[in-house]
């Protein structure tokens, strides 16, 4: 699809869920469609969703170890193997885990190609997708543990301590009168940030650009526009944050309320969530699961110590050698044909014959 | 399944990080706490700007304060609800009415995680009890 197309494609959609609770809730006062009814389906979809799929990749064989190139097999005790990119037992593969979950590695060693001075090919640093993934993931994850102060009472302590840390500059959205409380939480800007970074590079670099589809573009534009409202909220437009948590600890202590005085503001950004929540197990970001079930990561390189069947291999009818000249043996032997085994019953044969002529 | 224990139970543990806050909630229903007014808050019957406003915006409205005081010694506000002027401090006005801090002000607080770091300086009245 052509690049335009899936961005306005992308981006009309988004609007379009902008505008749904916009109405909604706006116009016809539907709160307990926007605000209990949409969230739990939303929530339901998406934790069947997720458990099918991974239920479903862990029902699909692995027949083979694939091992990278990136470290050296264990061989020969004097070769030296590298354990940790290239493992031959579970410890290896845990630490390779946590490096790829936790670091991104595997993005990390992403190199550019390209031709310099003429057909000389160089490999150039290229880790900014690096950075700016392992921004967003991480901003987002703060996000997600930030809004726990939403889901919880009492407020675990690690909820406070992380804001915290993400409010330590204590400056506001801008240096003007009036907006320098709340104080920022940087997790928000980064997000954004990265967000805008992410479709920048999908956006100005050819090649990726060839390969975006609607798939790539919507989640980021749904992911920007969440944090947005967020930011909104907190910072600009104001919601009632004690009768937020009213409806939000009434979701999740299944005593559903609609309070009062709540803006359309939050119900867009609940039901751009909800959509999140929707679209996840169907999506690129399913991988969130996906991950921990990467078979080129979390599976030992050991196709030389331990044999593998092919678990999907068809019970071939085989017809070995062996069997085929017990078979045919008689008539093998009466057509001169050399066979493996003498037979034992043709030699009684032959001196029974023997003793007949005489 | 293929390696049907490790994944099953990669997917419990998921599963419970995820649900986290149903099983912390289990069940409980949480509701506001209820804000006290001072007697004296009873008799003035209304803030210094509407109730709504108040609730989303007394943040707002306390940095203005602050800035116009310590920067232009603008220290008199005229309330666009009642049209009294109020004299702009934290200390001394918000606290003289709302001197009840841990049950009106604390209470929102707690409830919604937010920690003012304004009274590391700023005196916070004293209650009995
Ligand atoms: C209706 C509940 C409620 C009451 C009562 C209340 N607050 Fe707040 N206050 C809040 C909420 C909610 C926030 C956080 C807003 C946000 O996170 O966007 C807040 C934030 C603040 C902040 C900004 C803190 C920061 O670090 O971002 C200050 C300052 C503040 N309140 C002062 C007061 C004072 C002083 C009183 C008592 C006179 C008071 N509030 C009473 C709900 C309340
Ligand atoms: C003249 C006394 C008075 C002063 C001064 C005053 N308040 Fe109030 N405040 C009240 C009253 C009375 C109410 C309850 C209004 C109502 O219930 O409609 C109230 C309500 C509020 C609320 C909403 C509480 C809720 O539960 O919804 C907040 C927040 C608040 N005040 C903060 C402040 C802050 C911050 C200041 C200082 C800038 C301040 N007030 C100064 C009397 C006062
Ligand atoms: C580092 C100490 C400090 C902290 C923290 C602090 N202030 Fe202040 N504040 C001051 C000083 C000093 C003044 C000047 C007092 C004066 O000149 O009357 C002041 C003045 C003010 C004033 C106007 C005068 C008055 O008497 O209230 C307001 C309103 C105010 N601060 C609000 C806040 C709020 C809201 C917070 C929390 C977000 C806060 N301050 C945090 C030190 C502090």
């Amino acid at each position: 699809m052509n690049f335009v197309v899936s961005i306005v494609f992308s981006g009309a959609v988004v609007t379009l869920l902008v505008l749904i609770p916009w109405v909604g809730v706006g116009a016809f006062d539907l709160r307990v469609l926007f605000g209990i009814v949409i969230p739990y389906a939303a929530v339901i979809t998406f934790f069947a969703g997720l458990v099918a799929k991974v239920i479903g990749w862990g029902r699909s064989p692995v027949p083979f170890r694939i091992p990278t190139t990136a470290g050296q097999q264990w061989s020969l005790p004097w070769i030296k193997a590298n354990r940790v990119d290239n493992p031959k037992g579970n410890g290896g593969v845990v630490l390779r885990m946590i490096f790829e979950v936790l670091l991104f590695r595997s993005l990390f060693r992403n190199t550019r190609m390209e031709f310099r001075n003429g057909p000389r090919i160089t490999y150039e640093f290229e880790k900014w997708l690096w950075l700016f993934g392992l921004l967003f993931h991480y901003a987002f994850l703060v996000i997600i543990i930030r809004h726990l102060r939403f889901f919880t009472e009492p407020i675990p302590f690690f909820v406070k301590l992380l804001e915290n840390l993400d409010g330590f500059m204590q400056i506001g959205i801008a240096p003007l009168t009036g907006y320098q409380l709340p104080g920022l939480f940087l997790s928000g800007m980064v997000l954004l940030a990265a967000v805008g970074f992410l479709f920048l590079r999908r956006l100005l670099s050819a090649q990726i650009r060839h390969i975006s589809l609607p798939g790539d573009y919507f989640p980021l534009f749904l992911i920007g526009a969440i944090g947005f409202t967020g930011i909104l909220m907190r910072y600009l437009l104001k919601v009632d944050i004690v009768a937020v948590k009213e409806l939000t600890m009434g979701l999740v202590s299944f005593h559903p309320t609609i309070p009062g005085g709540v803006g359309v503001l939050f119900y867009i950004h609940l039901f751009l969530v909800s959509v999140l929540f929707f679209y996840f197990p169907f999506s690129k970001l399913v991988h969130l699961g996906g991950v921990f079930l990467s078979p080129t990561r979390n599976l030992a390189n050991n196709s030389r110590a331990v044999r593998h069947v092919n678990p999907w291999s068809y019970p071939v009818k085989t017809h070995t050698y062996d069997e085929y000249e017990e078979e045919f043996r008689d008539k093998m032997v009466e057509a001169g044909l050399p066979v493996e085994k003498a037979p034992e019953p043709e030699e009684e044969a032959s001196e029974e014959e023997t003793g007949e002529k005489e | 399944m293929y390696d049907g224990g490790k994944i099953i139970t990669g997917l419990v543990i998921g599963l419970a990080l995820l649900l986290f806050p149903f099983f912390y909630t289990a069940g409980k229903a949480a509701r506001a706490p209820e804000r006290e007014l001072t007697a004296k808050a009873k008799e003035a019957e209304k803030c210094i700007e509407a109730t709504a406003f108040m609730k989303t915006g007394h943040m707002k409205l306390l940095d203005e304060w602050r800035d116009e005081v310590v920067r232009d010694a603008d220290r008199y506000y005229t309330s666009n609800l009642t049209g009294e002027v109020h004299y702009k401090s934290i200390q001394v006005t918000c606290m003289e009415c709302h001197s009840n801090k841990t049950k009106f002000c604390d209470r929102c607080h707690t409830y919604a995680g937010v920690d003012p770091f304004c009274w590391d300086c700023h005196i916070a009245p004293k209650e009995s009890e």
